[in-house]
Parts: structure tokens; sequence; C-alpha cells
């Protein structure tokens, strides 16, 4: 019998196959608490915000990200699980990147979190390494004919991140504050950041 | 593997879903559910990309009714390979955390992959040296198997430009099935948007990460 043949509600198929795990002692519902609560509280996009914020108002660092994402990304303390190797992809305004996984859900955890619905979705999968403009046209993001698009499709262990174009009239703002403007959507590349 | 998790231009998903910022669990269950396929991994003796695999066996509808619900049956499949819980077992304490009276059946016997590992991670070193350079044309090989490949059908038999070599890495197409690390380096090919789709789609190009052994040079 393969899981799936048994028609279980997801939600009672979770508290079974932990209750037989816990009592087998091969896990334990403190490290799996524990899990739920570093992703929920300590690793999002806030993390790969503060990545965008630093590379817009140090040119060195933008130079050293560009060049060796992994380690430019470790030194403001982010590194983990699927983020082994890190590559940025920088936004400008006749290149536009945009990323996906195909295959599965392949995402930047240390920088981004985990994945949004919309990325996990077969829709966004199936359509963006065809269609790509029309996608973005869907999420709100209209680009000019003579922008190149790039799509970036994710199948191995290397993972890809944006850097957003920093919007015009930012020039005053103090790198927290740019990092507040910095969303998940435009570190993917289906979003460009606005000024506030 | 042609599953149904192989969406890659493929039509007829509909529009995409909005870009709303939710809590990364929609509900208390998702959460679990996370965990437990990441510390499924270990409890089963298996890795990465057998949890990968074991997701992609989930039948198509089972796929498709949600990332969670395939994550948590792809979990229970690795335990299930490795004869750490059997499907009867999961049945009946479902059945009786349900109130009803269901009798537990005995635990299966362990058979657990004993794969040796590199190391950590999936990055690795290779005495020689990689095989294309940047620049090179190289093409995609016919290949199909019928396990676990990060070979997506849709740049199947395609000719494209390497644009990056990255650093080599546990073979996914190996290491899925316990037949060892075989790491191999990879490409970052770049294709345009016509050799995939033909005259008269967008103008784009795509660039993925594709082992060596998927590659041959272009002629």
């Amino acid at each position: 019998m393969t899981a799936a043949q048994e028609h279980l509600d997801p939600a009672l198929r979770v508290e079974a196959l932990a209750s037989l795990l816990t009592e087998r002692g091969l896990i334990d519902p403190a490290t799996v608490e524990n899990f739920i609560k570093t992703y929920e509280k300590s690793v999002g996009p806030m993390n790969g915000a503060k990545v965008v914020a630093r590379a817009w108002t140090d040119p060195q660092y933008r130079v050293r990200l560009l060049a060796d994402g992994t380690a430019a990304i470790a030194e403001l303390g982010f590194k983990g699980p699927q983020g082994e190797h890190i590559v940025v992809l920088e936004n400008t305004p006749s290149v536009h990147h945009v990323v996906v996984c195909t295959l599965c859900s392949c995402y930047p955890w240390p920088v981004l979190g985990l994945p949004p619905s919309w990325y996990k979705d077969p829709a966004y999968r199936s359509r963006v390494v065809r269609e790509p403009r029309m996608v973005l046209a869907e999420f709100g993001l209209m680009l000019a004919d003579d922008v190149q698009v790039k799509v970036f499709d994710s199948s191995s262990e290397v993972r890809y991140m944006v850097l957003p174009e920093r919007p015009d009239g930012t020039g005053h703002l103090s790198e927290d504050e740019l990092a507040a403007l910095v969303t998940r959507d435009a570190m993917v590349g289906v979003a460009a950041v606005s000024a506030p | 593997m042609d599953g149904i998790h192989d969406v890659g231009g493929m039509q007829g998903f509909g529009h995409t879903k909005p870009l709303t910022a939710g809590p990364p669990f929609a509900e208390p269950w998702e959460g679990k559910a996370f965990a437990l396929g990441l510390l499924a991994i270990r409890a089963a003796g298996a890795n990465l990309h057998a949890f990968r695999h074991a997701i992609e066996r989930v039948p198509p509808a089972e796929y498709l009714s949600g990332y969670y619900a395939r994550w948590l049956m792809g979990a229970q499949n690795l335990l299930q390979d490795s004869g750490v819980v059997s499907g009867e077992e999961v049945t009946a304490r479902a059945a009786r955390l349900s109130g009803q009276h269901a009798a537990e059946p005995a635990q299966p016997e362990l058979r657990k992959p004993g794969m040796p590992s590199g190391g950590p991670g999936n990055l690795r070193n290779l005495d020689a040296p990689p095989a294309f350079a940047v620049g090179e044309a190289v093409r995609t090989r016919n290949l199909d198997p019928s396990g676990h490949t990060r070979l997506p059908r849709y740049v199947r038999r395609r000719t494209g430009t390497v644009i990056a070599v990255q650093p080599a890495q546990v073979f996914p197409d190996s290491a899925a099935h316990f037949l060892g690390e075989d790491p191999q380096y990879v490409y970052s090919v770049e294709f345009t948007s016509r050799e995939l789709w033909g005259a008269g789609c967008e103008p784009f190009s795509l660039s993925i990460d594709l082992f060596e052994p998927y590659l041959e040079p272009a002629t």
C-alpha cells in the first residue's frame, strides 16, 4: 500500500505518523516544534531584504555578493539548509531575472525562508518557463519590450536570489529603511521594489 | 521519471495564484508535516534526493492536492521503503486517533539503505576537470530514466550554451536510489525560448543547471 492509497486527511496523517515515530524514539516533539518556530520566526525574506539593502548602500559588498553570493550572504549571518551555494542575479534597467523550480519547489531558504503558495503551485512552475512575460504581467509587473527576460530554473543544489533594482527617490533612506521596502516577490523576480 | 512533478511547459493549469504574503504554514498541520518530512529523511536512513523522488512517486491526483499533503505522503513513502513504519500501521493509528477501534499491526522489518555519505551537504570536489567550458555549445541527451532525474522533459534534446560551471555535486539520479554519490559537475546552460518552444513564442532566455551526464557536445 502506498501512502496515497489510504485517502487520509493530511492533518490526521501527520498525527498518525508523528505518534508512531515518537513512540519509536525516532523523532522528538521538541525538535518538531523547534523546526516550525525557526521557519515561522527567524528565517524569512527579512533576511534577504537585509542583503539587498546592504548591496544597495555598499558598492564593495555588492561586488562581493555578485561574485560569491554564498560567502557575502554568510557575512550577514545567513546560511543553512537549502543555501549551500547561492548565486545572486542582478536586475538592471535592461535585464530582468525571474527564478523558478519546475521539478519541485527549490528555494533559497536562508535568505527567503520557505516558498510561498504561488511559487509551489503548478501554474507558476509550468508557465513561467514558457510565457514569462505573460506570467509577470498577471502578477502586475509590466516589462518594456526592450528589457531582456532571463528565467532561471533551479534544478540542482544551486539556489538563486534576485537583487532587484533600487527604486528612484530613495537616496535619503537608511539601510534599515531600504530593507523594509524589499519584498520576497522582488527577490524571486516577479515584482519590482517601489519607493515609499 | 516522467511524472506529474515535471510540469515545466505543461499547459492547462490556469491562472497563477495571487502574490499574497501569508504565513509560512496556513494550518498547524502544515508546519508539523514540514518538520516531519525533514526528520523522516534521517529516520529512514535516506537522503534529500530519495525524498524528492518519494514525492514524485505520489500519484498525480494526490500530488496536485497540495504542497504539504504531497510532502507528507513523500515522507511516508520514504519511511515505508525503509521498513520504519508500514502503511497499515499509519491507517490503524489514524483510526485509533479518530476514536475508532483498530488493531495495531506488527511493526515491519527494518530495511534501511546503507549508502555511504561523502560528507555533509551535496557539494563535492572532483579531481578531474569539467568536460565543458563557459561559452561552449552543448546538447541535452535523449534520456528518459524510469527513476529520479533532474533533467526535465522540456529541455531534453535541446541545444544551448554553457554560461557557468557550478561546483560538482552529488548526482541525484544515483543517490536517490542509494547507488552512491557519484558526484558530477553541474553547468548552467542557457537556451533561447525559440529553441525550447519554436517560432512565435515570447522572446526570452532560460538557464537551467544540468549535471554533466545529461550533456554532450553540440555538433
